[in-house]
């Protein structure tokens, strides 16, 4: 089938089969691999990206339901050249990446828990990442990565 | 926290080691740019799958693969029927395809390449395989029965020729001076990687018969020489292999070995005439790949009144399953903890391994040592409470000390076993807060692992080549892997702080086996040790070469130059420099110009353990020690840890955050390890192949960790470092264990230490 819908920003057709999940057609047909398919069964979080703001599994998801919505994936975060959105830049400067599977997953889930909540504090952050799995770092320097985006907001006081 | 033990021996105004420079690849990986084994693609790809089998133990009697040929889009059709056989796994006993018989489930009994993944998996339906199911055994202790069915019909016993031993000493005697000895059971479970990005790799032959391979491996120098087999098997013999290392999505030694699904690749792509990507989906991750291994021990220890160990006495059980990878060689590892881990005097050590029709178990972070460990200290626990000691305090008696030799005959350098437990006693307020019995309880797990390489290999080197350009830029070739540990970064902070430019300056290149020289592989905690001396000794070289070519255009002797902040300058008269760049270009652009190129091969001062399993086969060893807090609810079982600390003696942290980031990440793993994570398996059937029953820790289970980095300054390491890569979960199961059995007096002897166990009325 045929849809339309808004990716990162840019207004897009997509002719899919009905099947297809969204995650699917994000990495084959746009190419954005920073889509991540941990396990495609709705998990471990990897796949994580923005559909009208709101953090979802893009493995669990058909392509036919983001007809008419707003999806935003890790690659439409970065600004003009390539400014970094803070959560990245946090990302990186506490070195909350090691292998980096899941990271792309990690800071979309992260982005739709600040819209939410712009400060939460260390287990609101737990309780709000709960569906992202990590098994290289532990989860304790990505906590502080996003903390340090909360904290660094005006908002937090 | 960073603690300087000597802090007048720790070198002086040191600008890229020691710093928490971000990982070099980070910011590419937080805007998803980095390449893994699934996200790449090459022309004319197709995509492959395997057909596993239907049983534990059976008779192929007959494969028909025609319905599958003649859907379209299928391109080839293999089977252990229509190929050359392939073996693989250290001891060669697994045909990459199966024929004659199946060994376990999970056993590749077919394989297909098609135009899209769909149609490949249809393909694989469409295969029809005729079983004949044979008796089978899934108990080692069942399996080493005279009367068991034979798993290799070649061979004697389900026994493995690999009789690991290990006697140092006069055990008996030990036995004899011991005024009070503890005797217990320990039972370990199969556990797996759960790497976030699955397995997989694309296999693709050039025109003039060469080979390509695209893996996220942890050893692409040892998969070449394996591919190369499976070359001359394919009658390809004097043709080449590469191996490139795409961007690893998590390793933990699950891909230290090749496996037949590798080898299945190659086939595909040799017989299609196309390139193929074959990638596990998350279920085949979970029962296709290699584990941790099981394990039973026996374990006994004993002291005297005034608690000095006088002999540990160890025998094992491991399950091996149908196959061998390095699970079976595991015990090799496990003789370090059980040997040298406190200074015991008398040690004996026996392993078994046994075949059965279960899953075959390979390298998992740690190597066999955090169930060695989780025996031995579990037990210095049962052991300091019958002889009236408390467990720090018994601990500290034994506790190992630098410079001394160990029974097998490791010797000791830096050693910072009693630092660590101090620290880790001061950190939980161990004495006001240990001995309550009310549902709160601390403990703590001590922990040895090699920090210098581990010879388990003829070679442990590593090779290094570096280029500078006409800019002051840096191009470090390394042999070694980055699996996301921080390879990349710890080697460019060495060669930046060696040849004084900025880490930024520097660039390392690694994962082409054509374009560096030979590495041994990502694993036994040894790449900031080992790459990083092999980066170190380059860097010096280019250094010499610059210095030398420098004087002149300076005007001083060489001696008297060295290189900082990207300028070389004299050290008597700081006014007598030159940016290194135009040095650069000075030695280039003239007749009979060069370049500065250099290169290194550094191979530790090792042994290879000898017959009696002895020697020194790691320049340096690391120590560390666990502690946890923990309130264990009496009613449900539920565990809840209150307090984390680990305390690591590293020699020296070369990045206090990449470090950081290694503590942590091994203490999840290690807490899963100790109370949620298991494979179960039904008569050899993965009964929880996806993330709902195999539980892993996520954000909500983790506690707040405090990191206590001792530095030893180990003499023999890159800026006094020392391997950290695996201690970091080692330690974890005895630390919980213990702090359960402090808060309630329940001593849990099976790992996970589940709610279910906890309620039970019985120790486990």
């Amino acid at each position: 089938m045929k849809i339309s819908f808004q990716l990162n920003g840019e207004s897009v057709t997509a002719d899919v089969p009905d099947h297809i999940t969204l995650l699917e057609m994000l990495r084959e047909e746009f190419e954005l691999i920073g889509v991540k398919e941990g396990c495609g069964q709705g998990e471990c979080g990897s796949c994580t990206v923005l559909v009208d703001r709101e953090a979802v599994n893009s493995c669990l998801m058909l392509a036919a339901f983001v007809n008419g919505k707003k999806v935003e994936t890790i690659e439409g975060l970065a600004g003009a050249q390539g400014r970094l959105d803070p959560l990245q830049d946090a990302f990186v400067k506490h070195g909350a990446v090691q292998c980096g599977f899941c990271t792309p997953g990690m800071i979309m889930s992260a982005k739709a828990l600040l819209d939410d909540n712009p400060c939460p504090d260390r287990e609101q952050i737990k309780q709000g990442m709960a569906g992202n799995m990590c098994r290289c770092t532990g989860y304790i320097k990505i906590i502080e990565a996003i903390e340090s985006v909360a904290k660094g907001g005006n908002s937090c006081g | 926290m960073v603690k300087v033990l000597e802090p007048e021996i720790v070198k002086a105004e040191l600008q890229a080691v020691g710093t928490r420079h971000p990982k070099l690849d980070a910011m590419d990986k937080v805007q998803g740019k980095a390449v893994y084994i699934h996200d790449l693609k090459v022309p004319r790809m197709l995509y492959g799958k395997i057909l596993w089998s239907e049983h534990a133990h059976a008779r192929i009697v007959k494969i028909d693969t025609s319905r599958a040929e003649k859907l379209p889009g299928v391109k080839t059709v293999i089977t252990g029927y229509n190929t050359p056989e392939i073996r693989t796994g250290f001891f060669k006993d697994n045909p990459v395809l199966k024929k004659g018989k199946v060994r376990q489930y999970r056993d590749e009994v077919a394989a297909v390449a098609a135009e899209s993944l769909e149609i490949a998996e249809e393909a694989i339906r469409l295969i029809d395989v005729e079983y004949e199911p044979l008796p089978a055994v899934f108990d080692p202790f069942e399996a080493m029965r005279e009367d068991a069915p034979l798993i290799h019909e070649d061979k004697e016993s389900n026994i493995l020729k690999l009789p690991w031993k290990l006697v140092c000493g006069d055990p008996d005697e030990g036995r004899k001076q011991a005024d009070y000895i503890a005797e217990d059971s320990y039972s370990l479970p199969w556990v797996t990687h759960c790497c976030m990005g699955t397995s997989g790799c694309l296999a693709e032959f050039h025109a003039n018969g060469n080979l390509t391979v695209h893996s996220p491996t942890q050893i692409r120098y040892l998969a070449q020489r394996d591919f190369l087999e499976a070359m001359a098997a394919l009658g390809l013999k004097d043709k080449r292999v590469q191996v490139i290392t795409t961007a690893i999505g998590g390793a933990f030694g699950s891909k230290l070995d090749t496996y037949p699904f590798e080898f299945i690749t190659i086939l595909l792509a040799y017989y299609s005439g196309r390139p193929v990507r074959l990638i596990f989906n998350r279920e085949e991750e979970f029962f296709a790949t290699a584990t941790r291994q099981k394990v039973e021990a026996t374990i006994s220890q004993g002291c005297t009144k005034d608690g000095r160990l006088t002999f540990r006495d160890i025998d094992m059980v491991l399950d091996n399953g149908a196959y061998t990878s390095w699970g079976a060689t595991t015990p090799s590892v496990m003789m370090m903890p059980i040997s040298s881990l406190y200074k015991v005097p008398n040690v004996r050590y026996v392993a078994k391994c046994v075949y059965t029709n279960n899953i075959y178990a390979t390298a998992m972070r740690g190597y066999g040592n955090p169930q060695a460990t989780f025996a031995i200290e579990s037990q210095m626990d049962t052991l300091a409470e019958m002889a009236g000691f408390d467990p720090l305090e018994f601990r500290l008696i034994n506790a190992n000390t630098p410079g001394e030799i160990t029974p097998q005959g490791f010797k000791v350098g830096t050693c910072g076993l009693k630092e660590c437990l101090e620290a880790v006693r001061d950190s939980l307020k161990w004495k006001e807060k240990r001995g309550r019995r009310n549902g709160y309880g601390v403990g703590i797990g001590s922990l040895i692992h090699v920090g210098g390489g581990a010879r388990i290999y003829k070679s442990d080197g590593c090779g290094t080549i570096i280029k500078l350009d006409d800019f002051g830029k840096v191009t470090v070739m390394s042999g070694a892997t980055d699996m996301g540990q921080g390879a990349d970064t710890v080697i460019a902070q060495i060669v930046a702080e060696e040849l004084g430019v900025r880490i930024d300056d520097v660039v390392v290149i690694m994962g082409n086996t054509d374009q560096e020289t030979w590495d041994v592989g990502a694993h036994a905690s040894r790449t900031t040790f080992v790459a990083g001396n092999s980066a170190l000794f380059a860097a010096r070289n280019a250094k010499e070469q610059i210095l030398e070519l420098a004087a002149p255009l300076l005007n001083e002797p060489k001696e008297n130059l060295s290189i900082k902040d990207r300028n070389v300058f004299s050290i008597n008269n700081p006014e007598v420099s030159m940016e290194l760049g135009r040095v650069l270009r000075a030695l280039h652009y003239k007749t009979g110009g060069t370049q500065i190129v250099a290169s290194y091969f550094y191979d530790p001062p090792t042994d290879m353990l000898d017959r009696e399993m002895k020697g020194n086969f790691s320049a340096a060893y690391t120590y560390g020690v666990h502690g946890a807090e923990v309130k264990v609810d009496q009613e449900t079982g539920q565990v809840e840890i209150q307090k984390y600390v680990i305390a690591m003696d590293v020699g020296k942290a070369i990045n206090p955050m990449l470090l950081e980031g290694q503590l942590e990440g091994g203490v999840a793993m290690g807490l899963g390890y100790s109370l949620m994570e298991e494979l179960h398996l039904d008569k050899g059937k993965v009964l929880n192949p996806n993330f709902l029953d195999y539980k892993i820790f996520t954000f909500p289970d983790m506690p707040e960790i405090e990191s206590i980095i001792i530095e030893t300054d180990e003499q023999s390491g890159p800026f006094g470092a020392k391997g950290i890569g695996e201690p970091p979960l080692v330690g974890s199961a005895p630390a919980i264990a213990n702090a359960i059995y402090d808060a309630t007096g329940k001593r849990i002897r099976s790992l996970p230490i589940t709610m279910e166990k906890l309620v039970a009325q019985e120790d486990d």
